[in-house]
């Protein structure tokens, strides 16, 4: 896996952090915690600034979550004409992160509402790519 | 009064769709604006900062190419980014290298050719402001970041998309009345509310349009400043601050952190409050964008940006002028050359030259220009 594995349309190859993709094979959404100062951080970082460190561990995001916020794109970029209209939204989790993703088209875009439970889910698009989108629990 | 720094020259090309011109070209016609009846000469130019968004430019470091063409050359120019901020961003540097006697007098060029990509390649090159690892792979879009902040801010506060329509509905009457705007149409609330969805909750016309243009802003020390002009605008106070690129590690998604702490950088400068400003210029790219601003500079409680614009206070009668020139909502939105346009319009105030859309005895103006979706933000206050 390199990191151009992940996402419908990808813009970076390598990267420190491609085990977050390995990890979406695996089934499961992954930040990385600082194993000196204890900071969480999603989107996973491989490196602490505030400790000067790279000595990171990996931690499930389970949820669920509470959605935050959330929008219908009618109107998406190069790359996604076949996929639109598709809807985005942030998540909070009780791990401690905000996640951004699709919310999965199995949910009636009427019934979306800020405060509701998602909980996330690590898909495959095809045999090469991968990505993860927000379902009901 | 502080007097240090002046802006003595201020101009723009008109903003269309497809301009039918060259970046240099451009860069022209918005210097040439500036500078009319200043006399100066290219010589006296001490140091140019070219401002724009590099991934729409075909010309790879435009910037020496621009001097040149202005005749600028031998002094120093550079290139200057923070996306859609970049021409404050470029005021903001200029101020600094005059406060600090480098140099005496700095022109500040913004610009944009938008019409060289399709308008599905420029959404897609805006989508990469946003985390292009983590957000981009989505399918983000500008208008799907501010429209991720505009369902927050209803869900929070009970803002609606009449209220969200009625500042498309004032721009577009200024807008209607500015020669050099893109869109002159004014528009009815029904419009506005019928328009199709770009993305939910934001409609066709809570967004601005992409389009071509070029602005100019001439700085000067004090000494320098009245060598060229008898009705010098100062530069009371700069803020600038930042936000985390990608939206999910921000706090808030109500508010732009970056503007309040850019705001209360730029009040504590110049020694004023909101209750001070006269007019404002705010960056409406969207609707919502201008509810936000109300709201992050103070000029509304946190929460109320929707009742003010229901209020009509924001109109160049009311309390609190914001966009009486249409805004980017009307005058299009030409990336680099959008923040210069709006320092424009408030130095034509502070100088009362706006006609009909004059606010009365305008005294203190604010520039509100914001980079990327709440991502930089610059506040830069002026007085007369």
């Amino acid at each position: 896996m390199d990191f151009g594995n992940f996402g419908v349309v990808s813009f970076t190859k390598q990267a420190k952090s491609v085990a977050f993709v390995d990890h979406l094979a695996e089934g499961k959404l992954e930040g990385t915690r600082c194993k000196k100062c204890g900071r969480k951080f999603f989107p996973p970082r491989m490196d602490c600034a505030f400790c000067l460190a790279s000595d990171v561990e990996w931690f499930e995001i389970k949820g669920p979550g509470k959605l935050v916020t959330y929008s219908t794109v009618v109107f998406g970029p190069s790359g996604f004409e076949e996929v639109q209209p598709y809807t985005l939204g942030i998540v909070e989790f009780p791990e401690g992160v905000r996640v951004l993703a699709k919310i999965s088209k199995k949910i009636d875009p009427k019934t979306i509402k800020s405060g509701m439970l998602l909980k996330p889910v690590p898909q495959r698009l095809n045999e090469q790519k991968l990505t993860y989108e927000f379902e009901i629990p | 009064m502080k007097e240090e720094v002046a802006v003595i020259g201020v101009g723009q090309t008109a903003f269309t769709r497809d301009c039918g011109m060259s970046i240099r070209e451009l860069c022209f016609e918005a210097y040439k604006d500036a500078a009319q009846g200043l006399n100066l000469a290219p010589k006296d130019v001490n140091a140019s900062i070219i401002c724009s968004a590099p991934e729409y430019d075909k010309q790879r470091t435009p910037a020496a190419l621009i001097s040149e063409y202005l005749g600028f050359t031998p002094s120093p120019t550079f290139y200057l980014e923070t996306v859609c901020s970049s021409g404050t961003t470029g005021v903001r540097v200029g101020y600094s290298l005059i406060k600090s006697g480098l140099h005496d007098l700095v022109v500040v060029i913004g610009f944009q050719k938008m019409s060289e990509l399709t308008s599905r390649e420029a959404a897609q090159v805006m989508g990469r402001g946003d985390d292009t690892m983590f957000s981009s792979p989505f399918g983000t879009t500008m208008p799907g970041g501010h429209a991720l902040y505009a369902r927050a801010h209803m869900d929070a506060y009970g803002t609606t998309e009449k209220q969200l329509a009625l500042v498309r509905v004032k721009n577009s009457f200024y807008g209607s009345q500015n020669p050099k705007a893109n869109y002159r149409k004014k528009l009815t609330l029904e419009e506005c509310l019928n328009a199709d969805m770009v993305c939910s909750p934001l409609k066709k016309f809570d967004c601005c349009a992409n389009c071509d243009g070029a602005s100019a802003v001439i700085l000067a020390s004090a000494a320098k400043a009245r060598q060229y002009t008898n009705k010098p605008i100062w530069i009371l106070g700069v803020g600038m601050a930042t936000s985390e690129l990608n939206w999910s590690s921000r706090k808030s998604l109500t508010n732009f952190d970056s503007v309040r702490n850019a705001a209360k950088i730029a009040y504590e400068m110049a020694g004023v409050g909101p209750e001070d400003i006269d007019v404002a210029e705010v960056h409406d790219c969207f609707t919502i964008s201008e509810i936000l601003a109300y709201e992050d500079l103070g000029f509304a409680k946190t929460g109320e940006g929707g009742k003010l614009i229901e209020s009509k206070e924001t109109y160049h009668t009311g309390k609190i002028p914001v966009n009486v020139d249409g805004g980017l909502l009307s005058k299009g939105h030409p990336i680099g050359g959008t923040g210069g346009s709006q320092v424009r319009t408030i130095v034509h105030q502070l100088r009362g030259e706006c006609g009909e859309t004059q606010v009365k005895d305008a005294k203190i103006g604010l520039v509100h220009n914001v980079g990327g979706v709440g991502t930089y933000a610059n506040v830069i206050i002026f007085g007369r």
